[in-house]
């Protein structure tokens, strides 16, 4: 099929695709009129129920927990299947110039490291009172490793994330998240059942088993982003010769 | 009173479609992937919003504020996190791509056989 064919074909499904959706969403409540029953119920019962002020960490490791179990194993497959078609045990490294020659560049690099690594704890770590959790804060972790790459080198990088250590964290994480959900079975309750003391409303021990799913949810990602990290910047030190293989 | 937000996750959700058909390189058509995803992002948090509600998280604001839906706030919060490692196998599928058949234009991708 052509190009020009394939546009106008395009084009004029597009069009009724685009008619209908329009359509569809017409029918939707008024922006800002919102008439679902959950959230209104979530909001009012929640931090009543889980002692967690972050309605939306309750939801994601707690009431819709196994959903989010879904969504961490899909980030596992995908992560394992980067590692699968990227890795090459055979290639061989080809060495990498130092770029950053500045001390100044360095310090400071290493500087807002640091202190992007504090932030993604925080982050992690109060996921289920303020703003923030697992998901979030493990991007924040895995961002404070690229600094490193960026404002040192590859070298510096590599020895601070080595692979298997990455690899094992991260299956730690997607492993911890179902641990958890069998120690709810074992108690007796549904799989992935809140348990454990809900503690004190807006203080760190709170919410019962919710900052352990946080946390592994938190290994899972910062890990997952390291990796898929690694693996594409694996790609800059191969030697050209060792891709057709 | 407006549908305007819906009509733009459509929007945004026709222009990714548009990018991924008359794209002629792999990693073009995982950014137009994702912009056509992000449609997604555009229409759960819409529905969720209440007007002049404040964020589901009650540590500042009393217990009872006006706060938009949590539940596809949490749909959202995932949905980004896993498209992003979903577009980085997709770009090493176009990696392999061009290992192995020297091209990333999709056309002639799908020219090659074997």
């Amino acid at each position: 099929m052509s190009r020009g064919v394939r546009s106008g074909l395009f084009l004029v499904s597009a069009a009724g695709l685009t008619a209908l959706l329009l359509w569809a969403v017409a029918d939707l409540p008024d922006f800002g009129h919102y008439r679902g029953p959950y959230g209104k119920v979530l909001n009012s019962v929640a931090v009543g129920e889980r002692h967690t002020t972050n309605v939306v960490a309750a939801v994601v490791f707690d009431y819709r927990g196994v959903d989010t179990m879904g969504e961490e194993f899909i980030l596992f497959a995908s992560v394992m299947g980067v590692a699968l078609l990227l890795r090459n045990p055979h290639r061989e490294r080809r060495q990498v110039p130092v770029r950053i020659q500045s001390d100044a560049v360095r310090l400071a690099g290493i500087g807002f490291a640091a202190g992007l690594l504090v932030l993604g704890l925080y982050v992690v770590a109060h996921g289920y009172l303020t703003p923030g959790g697992g998901f979030q804060g493990g991007v924040v972790l895995a961002s404070a490793f690229v600094l490193v790459y960026l404002a040192g080198d590859y070298h510096a990088y590599r020895s601070m994330s080595p692979t298997p250590a990455i690899d094992v964290l991260g299956a730690t994480g997607a492993g911890g998240y179902t641990v958890v959900g069998i120690v709810s079975l074992l108690l007796g309750s549904a799989f992935l059942h809140n348990f454990g003391p809900l503690g004190t409303t807006g203080k760190l021990a709170s919410g019962g088993s919710i900052p352990f799913l946080n946390v592994a949810s938190a290994l899972e990602v910062s890990a997952a982003f390291v990796l898929l990290f690694s693996e594409f910047l694996d790609e800059l030190v191969v030697r050209p010769k060792a891709r057709s293989e | 009173m407006s549908y305007l937000p819906y009509a733009l996750a459509v929007w945004i959700f026709a222009v990714g479609l548009y990018g991924v058909v008359r794209s002629r390189n792999l990693v073009h058509l995982v950014v137009c992937l994702s912009v056509a995803q992000s449609s997604t992002y555009v229409l759960l948090l819409s529905i969720g919003y209440v007007n002049r509600g404040t964020a589901p998280i009650f540590a500042d604001v009393p217990k009872g504020t006006r706060a938009v839906d949590p539940v596809v706030q949490a749909l959202t919060l995932t949905d980004v996190v896993v498209s992003v490692t979903v577009a980085a196998l997709l770009l090493a599928l176009a990696i392999q791509a061009q290992r192995h058949a020297d091209t990333t234009d999709p056309d002639e991708l799908s020219e090659m056989h074997g």
